[in-house]
């Protein structure tokens, strides 16, 4: 079948597969975005420069490699990636509200476009909204809760921070540069092997994933070192913070799920541009064996999603019933079950492959094995709240709303286990409304949970609380008017990717779940405004404590923003709940009689110019063009060897500058002491 | 503490640990070369045959270029390699037995 890969023309020696034609200028939609797009980040860009703050965010962000800016720039482009994931869910519902083919016709949407907008929307949700969340809220809050002053290897961050950003703008540029994959979020072959798909959309989907895979990788590696070396003096394991625990179980999933990623894309990837045969139908190549890899990854990566917001939901629990996390060391080991059963069940996602009865009914029994786990911890947090002082703040209204949806998904979730029950349930809307069930409803809300409740830690003032419930009761409301349909959808026999349907019944339905959508983004937009009346009223909602919900962890006992060295001086841990301990004896804001110079990194540009290196790379590996490739694959090894080379990577902050930031805090917690006493007086003669 | 101080920790060996790690890699490397090439002995021997030195090659490197043990400093790595280890077997001899009853059920097995 060789003669099939030259359907496309031999790439052009400068230029590759790129020609003027490659530019969708014949869509209006794509014009438009474009256009808005262009106008958007050449003022911003402008407005940079005008102002002058390039030299400073090149200094202060760019070449940073301080955990916390880190974060918050992952959690930043989380953001932006977020609202372009949902805008293709919009297009999506709107298109199957009105595409019954007797009545208006097929919708607005070609097949072909409406196919690259599922595919986009799957992969922008996972790869560049939900895992940048979750590792920007890592990034800022598990150094800080195990007393550390930095990650292990704060260069790599700083790249793995990049080359994330890579895969995302790679995606981006897909939109008005070629194609997008039509394949589905995970690209089956032979579906996305070359003889299907010829043109550019699977190579920037492979490219685009494996630059930030890696960055993901890098991370994983990062953060199991961090944790497991740099604890505090007196942290035990079993007093670390659950979050913290949370976290370490998924970056131990991410090193050992991760590699199965590159692999199998690699492989893809030398399926279509060397002419292997390792996925195609023919010449010995097998396509299962693709669906078995990607999942052995993927299920892993559910894992990797939803254990740290487990770990969110039991810091806020905790907090906000002033207790003591009910049942610490069941939910440990909880976690860690969760860990190694995630990579027994991995065939649950092809139940219908054909594999035979008793491979379905062993990976069924693991699957409802594993539901036992997590059903463990949802009563360990009830528990929590039970005779607690339960103080409903919006995290704790995310978490409440957790509650009523996850359960919801996990039952259906359980239902999709049985493997006879799989044959009539896989690939309908039954399964689509599942997994939302479970991202949305359990990764999800639990990293707004998190994002409300370590806001203040991270930029020194609160979200507006009352905005915080609004979008909270919105997103709610929303999901369960948007996805409950699709249940009944899926079994009224409605199979998912519809461009357009002819059975006048599902209509309703699909009406429905659109105006739910619509409430999601009354939600977004109220969240999009918290963020911004919250910056606006910084000065009324500042953080003065560093502990503004009365947290019982270790980053509540720094200054709300930390400084770049985070403690002052490293604390002697001895309960799981240091930070309530010190409060309860008295010891919390307690002076150190002297203070000493510390060690710490310094910024680096090697992480932003070796992704942009990978960028190059990438690009030019997904447009055919070599010398750039070569180019690009340089620069990457010569840039590195040229950062090993470096020997000023480390400096001491030395004690008479530590003691002038801690003076400035002290004075602050002091003058916030005074109006707190200020307003009791006032409060009494009322 | 630092990375740095961290690296200094861990030990670097001998040289007698070196040699005899070479000489072993290198036994173990010949042994199925030898089996293929000679054509001694039967297939299903030469596989078994290749699997298991491919299985000791590893340990070989682990105990004596990555310095694996069971003494308390080294308890993470080994901790570590048994997660691995277990982990890579649940893939492998999953994804072969998921792939051999697929084969049976499509017809595509012969």
């Amino acid at each position: 079948m060789a003669s099939n890969h030259t359907i496309v023309t031999e790439p052009h020696i400068l230029f590759g597969k790129l020609t003027l034609d490659s530019i969708p200028y014949h869509d209006p939609i794509l014009v438009t975005t474009f256009i808005v797009v262009l106008i958007g980040s050449l003022g911003i860009v402008g407005s940079v420069i005008y102002f002058g703050k390039l030299k400073y965010l090149w200094d202060e962000w760019i070449t940073s490699v301080d955990h916390k800016k880190i974060g918050i720039m992952y959690i930043i482009t989380a953001l932006i990636m977020m609202l372009r994931g949902f805008s293709d869910a919009l297009l999506m519902r709107s298109q199957q509200a009105i595409a019954v083919a007797d009545s208006s016709g097929a919708g607005y949407l070609p097949p072909e476009h409406y196919d690259q907008i599922f595919t986009a929307h799957g992969v922008i949700m996972i790869f560049f909204v939900a895992m940048p969340f979750i590792v920007g809220l890592m990034n800022i809050v598990v150094p800080l809760q195990i007393g550390a002053r930095d990650v292990a290897f704060p260069f790599l961050n700083s790249l793995s921070f990049w080359l994330f950003v890579v895969g995302a703008l790679m995606l981006n540029i897909s939109l008005f540069l070629g194609e997008f994959a039509a394949t589905g979020w995970l690209a089956y072959p032979p579906l996305s092997g070359l003889e299907y798909s010829p043109w550019v959309g699977v190579d920037y989907w492979l490219w685009a994933l494996q630059i930030s895979g890696i960055g993901t990788l890098l991370t994983g590696v990062n953060f199991v070192v961090t944790i497991l070396r740099m604890r505090a003096p007196g942290m035990k394991l079993m007093q670390m913070p659950v979050f913290t625990w949370t976290s370490l179980c998924a970056n131990v999933l991410i090193v050992a799920a991760f590699p199965i990623l590159t692999v199998s894309l690699t492989l893809l990837t030398l399926d279509r541009y060397i002419g292997t045969h390792f996925f195609t139908g023919d010449m010995g190549g097998n396509q299962m064996m693709y669906v078995n890899l990607i999942w052995a990854w993927g299920h892993p990566e559910v894992y990797i999603l939803i254990l740290p917001a487990f770990g969110i939901f039991s810091e806020v629990t905790a907090t906000f019933s002033r207790k003591r996390l009910f049942g610490y060391t069941a939910l440990i080991w909880a976690t860690a079950c969760i860990m190694l059963l995630s990579f027994v069940v991995w065939l649950h996602h092809f139940f219908t492959m054909g594999a035979g009865a008793s491979v379905n009914a062993f990976f069924g029994i693991a699957t409802m094995i594993i539901s036992i786990p997590t059903g463990v911890k949802l009563f360990n947090w009830l528990f929590t709240m039970y005779r607690g002082q339960v103080e409903y703040s919006s995290p704790m209204w995310w978490t409440v709303a957790f509650f009523l949806t996850f359960a919801i998904g996990g039952a259906t979730g359980v239902m999709l286990a049985i493997p006879a029950a799989n044959f009539v349930l896989h690939n309908s809307l039954f399964l689509v409304a599942h997994f939302h069930n479970v991202i949305i409803g359990g990764a999800l809300f639990g990293y707004f949970a998190g994002f409300t409740y370590w806001f203040p830690k991270a930029t020194g003032f609160m979200l507006d609380e009352k905005l915080g419930k609004w979008a909270c009761s919105l997103w709610t409301v929303g999901f369960f008017l948007a996805f409950m349909p699709l249940y009944v959808l899926g079994f009224m026999g409605m199979t998912r990717r519809l461009n357009y349907y002819d059975n006048p019944v599902w209509n309703a339905w699909l009406i429905v779940a659109a105006c739910g959508a619509l409430i999601v983004l009354c939600g977004i937009l109220v969240q999009l405004y918290q963020i911004f009346a919250s910056i606006r009223d910084q000065r009324k909602n500042r953080d003065h404590s560093g502990d503004p919900w009365g947290g019982r962890t270790l980053e509540w006992s720094t200054s709300s923003p930390p400084p770049f060295y985070n403690f002052a001086h490293l604390p002697q841990v001895r309960d799981r709940d240091h930070w309530h301990d010190m409060k309860e004896n008295g010891l919390a804001w307690q002076r150190p009689e002297a203070y000493q110079r510390i060690h710490m990194p310094r910024n680096t540009w090697a992480g932003v110019v070796i992704s942009g290196f990978a960028m190059m790379m990438g690009f030019a590996m997904v447009w055919h063009i070599w010398w750039m490739a070569a180019l690009g694959t340089a620069g990457m090894i010569a840039s590195w060897i040229i950062h090993a080379f470096l020997n000023d990577k480390d400096y001491y902050v030395e004690a008479d500058e530590v003691q002038a930031i801690e003076d400035q805090r002290y004075r602050r917690l002091e003058a916030a002491d005074d109006r707190v006493e200020e307003a009791d007086v006032v409060t009494i003669s009322v | 503490m630092s990375a740095h101080e961290m690296h200094a920790a861990a030990a670097h060996g001998s040289v007698r640990e070196y040699v005899t790690g070479l000489i072993l890699s290198i036994v173990l490397t010949a042994i199925p070369f030898g089996v293929v090439m000679s054509g001694a002995a039967s297939e299903s021997i030469s596989i078994t045959l290749i699997l298991l030195c491919a299985a000791a090659q590893v340990m070989v490197q682990l105990v004596f270029f990555l310095h694996m043990n069971t003494s308390s400093e080294q308890w993470w790595n080994t901790m570590t390699a048994a997660f691995a280890v277990i982990l890579v077997a649940i893939l492998i001899v999953g994804s072969i037995w998921i792939m051999r009853h697929l084969n049976h059920n499509m017809l595509l097995g012969h």
